[in-house]
C-alpha cells in the first residue's frame, strides 16, 4: 500500500496516474479504491455547473485563487465533452487555469466524459475521493450542466453552483431540471450585460414556486451577480463574496445537521454507480464478447421477440433473486 | 471494459503567441481520438512540467516559433526528469533549424516536427511511437 | 449600369453556345479538379462576363483616383508621383547591430525604415525579467531603455525618414522613446513621421500579443490617437492590422472584414472616449494586409478594402474630410505561404505576392526574405526581397498606369464578392455589440481557427498545394545560409540594462512611473507622462508594470 501511503503524503504524480487508470477501467485501480474509500472525509467538495460559455472556467479559477488567499488547498476537476465521432476530446478548462500550475496547493485534473456508458460520474466521484485523501480543503468539480451525467457528477458535491449568463435566450430552460433543483448557490456570470436583471428575476420567480420544504432548513439559494472578468476589481470582489457564500452555505450544512444529508446522497449515488460497474457491466461484456448482444439485436430486429423478455431472460441467468 | 487513450499535452512556452499551428494540432489529435489538454500561450517551462504531471500525460508537445526553443525546450525535459516524470515523451515544433536538432535530441526531446509536417505524418508519429502505458 | 442592353443580351446568347461547348468537351475529357477556388477557398467561376458585373455602376462603384469610393486609390499622379515605400522590417540582437541592418537597407535603397522588436520587448518585459529567458533579441531588437533606443536611432535623419515601428502592448513606452529621441536629438515633434502598429484588437483575435484586457488597451490607444492628432501630425498612431489575423490562418475575406471592423471599433472609441470629431483623427489611421499566394484574390481584397472604408467613414461616421475616407496602407508578402523545402522557391512566392499587392494599389510594401521560415533574415536574403521590389517598380512596367486591372469583368466581380461577405461579418459583428464583445465571445477567434483547420486538412488531402510540400517534393536538401543570433547578447544587454539601473536617478524614475499611475486611474492620457518616464530611463517594463497593476493582465483563453 506504498501507493496509497503516497497518495496521503500529497504525492500528485502516484495521484493522478491512479486517477487514470480509473479512467481507463483498470482491474487493479478499482481494487486501490477500496482502500481509499476509508480515508475520505475531509474535503469540502463544490461543484460547479452550467451551460457552455458561462464562463465557468474562468470563476474557477478565481474561486482557486480566492481559497488559496485563505491559505486552503484546492484540488479542480474538470470535465469536458469527449467527440462521439472520434472518441478523442479537447480538454480546454485548464487554460484558464494555468496560473496556479505551479502552486503545490494546487492540483488541477481534466477528465473527458469518453464513452456515454456511464462510468463518467464515477471516475468523478473516485477522483474526489483522491484529491479528498491528498488533503486538499476545497475540491472543486466543474462540468457542463446539460446531461444527466453531468447532474450524477454534481450530486457527488456538498455545495452545488449553477452559473448562468444573461442574454443567451431561454438561459434556465437550457438547464437540465434536475440541477436547477439542486442547486445551493446561482451566480449571475458577466452581469454587466444587457438582461440581467430579467434573468434574476426569473430565477427568483422559479424559486418563488417552490415549497419551503426544497429549501433545507431555511437555505435559499443566494443569487449572486458577478462582474465580468475583464474589469479585474470588480471581479476580484465578486469572487470574495462568491468564496464567503459558498463557506457560509458549508457552515449552515454543519450546523444544521445536513451534511449528512449530502453524505447521504453522495454515498446513495456512489453506490448506484458502483453496482452499475460491478453488475451491469460485466454482463454486458460478456454478452458482446460471444457475440449473443448482436444476435439478441438481429432477433428483435425482425421482431422475433421483444427487448423486455430478453432482459428478463437474462436477469434470470444472472441474478439469483430475479423474477 | 475502459480503454487506454493516448493524453497528449500542446504546449506553448515562452512570450510568442503564434498559436496557428498548436490549435490545429490539438483538433488533429482530437480527431485522431487522443485526449490533448492545450495550455495556451506564453508558459514558463515550469507551469508546463508542472501541468504535465498533474494531468499524467503521455506526451507532451511543444511548438515555439521565436527562436527560444534553445533554452525552453531543453528546460520542459530538464524539469520533468527532476520531478521523477522522466517516463513523459517530449517532443517540439515550429521554425527549427537543423543545426539545433542535436542540441534539442541531446536534452531528451524525441521528435521534431519542422514547417512542412503534415498532420497524418505527426499523428502516425505519435501513434507508433507513444504507446498508452501499461 | 454598366453595360447596354444589346451587350447584355448578346452575351447573355454567346456564354449558351460557350456552356455547349464545354458540356461537349467535359463529357470527353474532365478537368483536373471538379472544383476550383482561390487559397481562401472561395469558388471561381471558369469564366467572367459582362453578365457578372451588370449591376455595378462606373461612377457608383469605380470611379477616378482620388474620388469616391476611392477604389483606385488616392494619389491623383498613382506610382508617377513617387513608388510605394520601400520598407523592409528588420530588427535583430541589440540596438547596434540593427542600426547597422538599418544603415545598410537606406544605403541599398530602402525609403523607410520597419522595426522587428523581439518577444520580450513586444510583451512588455524586461530583458533581465525571468519570462525573456531564452529570448533576447532572437526575433527582433531588444530595448529596455531610451539609452538603447538612442542607439537604435543613432544617425538615421529622423526628420527624413519615416520609421515604423511593430509595437502593440507597450507601444505608449516606445513612441514615447521615439518621441524623446526626437526631442533630445533637437528635432520637433511636429518633423518626426511614421507608424506604430498599436492594434490591440487583432492581438486578442489573432497574434496573443498580449498584456492587459480589451477594454483598457482600447484606452491607450485612444490615448495615442489624441496625442497624435495634437501634437505629432505626422504620425500613423494605429496601423490597423490584417497581417496577423491572415497568418492565423483566416480567409481572405475574414482579413478585409475583422481588420476594417476593428478600424470601425478604434474610431467609435475614440469618439466616445476622447469627443473628438472623426475628421480630427481618421486621416491618421493606416491599415497593414496581407498579401497571400492568390493573385486576384488579393488584389481583389485590397480593393475592395478602399472602397468599405470610404463608405463607412463617409456614410457611418458622417466623416466630412475627404482624407478621412481614404485607405492607406502598407503590405507584406504572406509568410505563411513561404516553404522551408525548396527555400529558393520563396523568392518567386513573394515576387508574385509582391506584384499583386502593387496591382492592388499598396502605399508601402515590405517583402519577405527567403529565409524567413528558418530563421531571421541573412543580408544577401533581404538584399533579394529588396531587389524583388525595386525590380517590380523599376522593369515590370506594373507601375505604369492606376489601377490596371479595373474593369476586368473577374476582378470586378471578386472585388463585389468580398466586400458583399465583409459587410455580412461587419454586421454580424455590429449585432454582437461590436468587435470587444465579439471577442469575449471567441467569435473571430473560432472562425479563424475553423479556416485554420480546414486549410490543413486541404494540404494534408491535395485539394490545396504547396508545392515542395504535397506536390514536386524533393528529398534533396538545400543547405542555405542561416543567421543565428548569439545567446551572448542576451547576458550583454542584460548588463547594459543593469548599469542603466544603477546610474539613474531612482527615485525621479519612482514618480514618473507614480504620475502614469495616477493617469491611467484617473483615465487621463498617458503620453506625456511616458514620455517623462523614458527621459528618466524608465524601462519598457517599468511602464507596462503600472499598466497590469492598475488594469489587470488579459491571459490567453486559449480558444481553438
Amino acid at each position: 500500500m506504498e501507493r496509497v501511503k503516497k497518495i496521503k503524503s500529497g504525492d500528485v504524480r502516484t495521484a493522478s496516474r491512479l486517477i487514470r487508470n480509473l479512467e481507463d477501467g483498470m482491474d487493479e485501480a478499482r481494487a486501490m479504491m477500496k482502500h481509499i474509500f476509508p480515508l475520505t472525509g475531509h474535503s469540502h467538495v463544490i461543484g460547479i455547473t452550467g451551460s457552455p460559455g458561462a464562463g465557468k472556467s474562468t470563476l474557477v479559477d478565481g474561486l482557486v485563487e480566492s481559497f488559496r488567499k485563505k491559505d486552503k488547498t484546492v484540488g479542480v476537476l474538470a470535465v469536458d465533452p469527449t467527440s462521439p465521432f472520434t472518441g478523442g476530446a479537447i480538454l480546454g478548462d485548464r487554460i484558464r487555469m494555468q496560473r496556479h500550475a505551479e502552486d503545490p496547493g494546487v492540483f488541477v485534473r481534466s477528465l473527458a466524459t469518453r464513452g456515454a456508458l456511464g462510468g463518467l460520474a464515477k471516475a468523478v466521484g473516485d477522483a474526489i475521493h483522491i484529491m479528498d485523501v491528498m488533503g486538499k480543503d476545497i475540491v472543486l468539480v466543474e462540468t457542463v450542466g446539460t446531461g444527466q451525467q453531468e447532474v450524477d457528477i454534481i450530486n457527488h458535491s456538498h455545495t452545488v453552483i449553477v452559473v448562468l449568463i444573461p442574454g443567451m435566450g431561454d438561459e434556465i430552460q437550457a438547464i437540465k431540471a434536475g440541477i436547477l433543483e439542486i442547486a445551493d448557490i446561482f451566480v449571475i456570470n458577466k452581469a454587466d450585460r444587457e438582461g440581467s436583471s430579467k434573468l434574476r428575476r426569473e430565477i427568483m420567480a422559479m424559486l418563488d414556486m417552490a415549497p419551503a420544504s426544497a429549501f433545507p432548513a431555511g437555505w435559499r439559494p443566494p443569487i449572486l451577480k458577478c462582474d465580468n472578468a475583464f474589469e479585474p476589481v470588480g471581479f476580484t470582489k465578486s469572487l470574495e463574496e462568491m468564496s464567503q457564500t459558498i463557506e457560509n452555505h458549508y457552515q449552515h450544512l454543519v450546523k444544521h445537521d445536513l451534511l449528512g444529508s449530502r453524505v447521504h446522497r453522495k454515498a446513495a449515488m456512489e453506490l448506484n454507480e458502483a453496482i452499475r460497474c460491478s453488475v451491469l457491466d460485466p454482463v454486458l461484456s460478456a454478452l458482446a464478447a460471444n457475440g449473443e448482444l448482436e444476435r439478441m439485436v438481429e432477433q428483435l430486429m425482425k421482431k422475433d421477440t421483444d427487448p423486455y423478455t430478453l432482459a428478463e431472460e437474462i436477469a434470470r441467468r444472472y441474478l439469483k433473486t430475479a423474477p | 471494459m475502459g480503454e487506454k487513450k493516448i493524453r497528449v499535452m500542446v504546449a506553448k512556452p515562452g512570450l510568442d503567441g503564434h498559436d496557428r499551428g498548436a490549435r490545429v494540432l490539438s483538433r488533429c489529435f482530437r480527431d485522431a481520438g487522443f485526449e490533448v489538454i492545450y495550455t495556451g500561450c506564453h508558459q514558463t517551462p515550469e507551469q508546463i512540467a508542472s501541468a504535465a504531471i498533474q494531468e499524467d500525460v503521455d506526451v507532451v508537445g511543444l511548438s515555439c516559433l521565436s527562436g527560444a526553443h534553445r533554452y525552453l525546450f531543453p528546460a520542459v525535459a530538464k524539469l520533468l526528469k527532476e520531478q521523477g516524470a522522466g517516463d513523459i515523451t517530449v517532443v517540439g515544433g515550429g521554425i527549427i533549424p537543423e543545426q539545433d536538432f542535436k542540441l534539442l535530441y541531446d536534452a531528451g526531446l524525441k521528435a521534431i516536427f519542422v514547417p512542412g509536417a503534415t498532420l497524418d505524418g505527426i499523428v502516425d508519429w505519435f501513434k507508433t511511437n507513444i504507446k498508452p502505458r501499461d | 449600369m454598366y453595360f447596354a442592353k444589346e451587350v447584355l443580351d448578346s452575351s447573355s446568347e454567346m456564354r449558351r453556345k460557350w456552356e455547349d461547348e464545354v458540356k461537349k468537351v467535359i463529357a470527353k475529357s474532365a478537368d483536373q479538379k471538379p472544383r476550383w477556388s482561390t487559397v481562401s477557398d472561395l469558388e471561381i467561376k471558369r469564366l467572367y462576363t459582362p453578365e457578372d458585373i451588370k449591376d455595378m455602376d462606373f461612377a457608383r462603384d469605380i470611379g477616378y483616383p482620388n474620388q469616391f469610393p476611392f477604389i483606385r486609390g488616392n494619389q491623383p499622379t498613382g506610382y508617377r508621383g513617387k513608388f510605394w515605400t520601400f520598407r523592409m522590417f528588420s530588427g535583430m540582437g541589440d540596438a547596434k547591430t540593427t542600426n547597422e541592418r538599418w544603415h545598410m537597407l537606406l544605403k541599398e535603397g530602402q525609403t523607410g525604415l520597419s522595426t522587428a522588436f523581439d518577444f520580450p520587448t513586444l510583451m512588455g518585459y524586461d530583458s533581465d525579467s525571468p519570462k525573456a529567458r531564452g529570448e533576447c533579441g532572437k526575433c527582433g531588437v531588444a530595448i529596455d531603455t531610451l539609452e538603447d533606443f538612442m542607439q537604435l536611432v543613432d544617425g538615421i535623419p529622423m526628420d527624413k525618414v519615416t520609421t515604423s515601428m511593430t509595437i502593440n502592448p507597450p507601444a505608449t513606452a516606445l513612441w514615447a522613446m521615439y518621441c524623446a529621441a526626437a526631442d533630445l536629438r533637437g528635432i520637433p515633434l511636429s518633423k518626426i513621421g511614421g507608424t506604430i502598429q498599436n492594434d490591440m484588437l487583432k492581438e486578442f483575435i489573432a497574434q496573443k500579443t498580449l498584456m492587459c484586457p480589451p477594454d483598457p488597451s482600447v484606452k491607450l490607444i485612444s490615448d495615442t490617437v489624441e496625442f497624435g492628432a495634437k501634437h505629432v501630425p505626422r504620425w500613423n498612431t494605429i496601423s490597423i492590422s490584417g497581417y496577423h489575423i491572415r497568418e492565423a490562418g483566416a480567409t481572405a475575406v475574414q482579413e478585409l472584414a475583422f481588420t476594417l471592423r476593428d478600424g470601425m471599433e478604434y474610431v467609435e472609441d475614440v469618439i466616445r472616449r476622447k469627443g473628438l470629431a472623426v475628421d480630427e483623427f481618421a486621416p491618421r489611421l493606416s491599415f497593414f494586409f496581407n498579401s497571400h499566394s492568390d493573385f486576384f484574390e488579393e488584389i481583389a481584397k485590397l480593393r475592395a478594402a478602399r472602397r468599405i472604408w470610404a463608405k463607412a467613414m463617409r456614410d457611418r461616421y458622417k466623416a466630412k474630410d475627404e482624407r478621412s475616407w481614404w485607405m492607406r496602407f502598407h503590405t507584406q508578402t504572406a509568410g505563411c505561404s513561404l516553404t522551408a523545402q525548396q527555400p529558393y522557391n520563396n523568392v518567386v512566392r513573394t515576387a508574385t505576392q509582391a506584384l499583386a499587392a502593387v496591382l492592388g494599389g499598396t502605399q508601402s510594401l515590405h517583402t519577405n526574405s527567403l529565409d524567413e521560415v528558418l530563421c531571421l533574415p541573412s543580408d544577401h536574403a533581404v538584399q533579394i526581397a529588396l531587389r524583388t521590389q525595386q525590380i517590380i517598380a523599376e522593369e515590370t512596367g506594373a507601375a505604369n498606369t492606376i489601377d490596371p486591372l479595373a474593369g476586368s469583368y473577374f476582378v470586378e466581380a471578386l472585388t463585389n464578392e468580398m466586400e458583399e461577405k465583409a459587410w455580412e461579418y461587419i454586421h454580424k459583428i455590429d449585432e454582437m455589440g461590436g468587435m470587444v464583445a465579439a471577442i469575449e465571445k471567441g467569435f473571430p477567434q473560432l472562425e479563424i481557427s475553423d479556416a485554420a483547420y480546414l486549410f490543413q486538412r486541404q494540404i494534408d488531402s491535395g485539394e490545396k498545394i504547396m508545392i515542395g510540400i504535397n506536390k514536386y517534393v524533393s528529398d534533396e536538401a538545400t543547405p542555405i545560409p542561416l543567421i543565428e543570433i548569439d545567446d551572448a547578447v542576451e547576458t550583454q544587454q542584460v548588463e547594459r540594462l543593469q548599469a542603466v539601473r544603477r546610474k539613474r536617478d531612482n527615485k525621479a524614475v519612482k514618480k514618473c512611473l507614480d504620475d502614469i499611475k495616477t493617469a491611467c486611474k484617473k483615465g487621463e492620457n498617458v503620453m506625456p507622462y511616458c514620455i517623462d518616464a523614458v527621459k528618466s530611463l524608465a524601462s519598457v517594463q517599468e511602464i507596462c508594470d503600472v499598466y497590469r497593476e492598475v488594469y489587470g493582465e488579459y491571459r490567453d483563453p486559449g480558444l481553438y
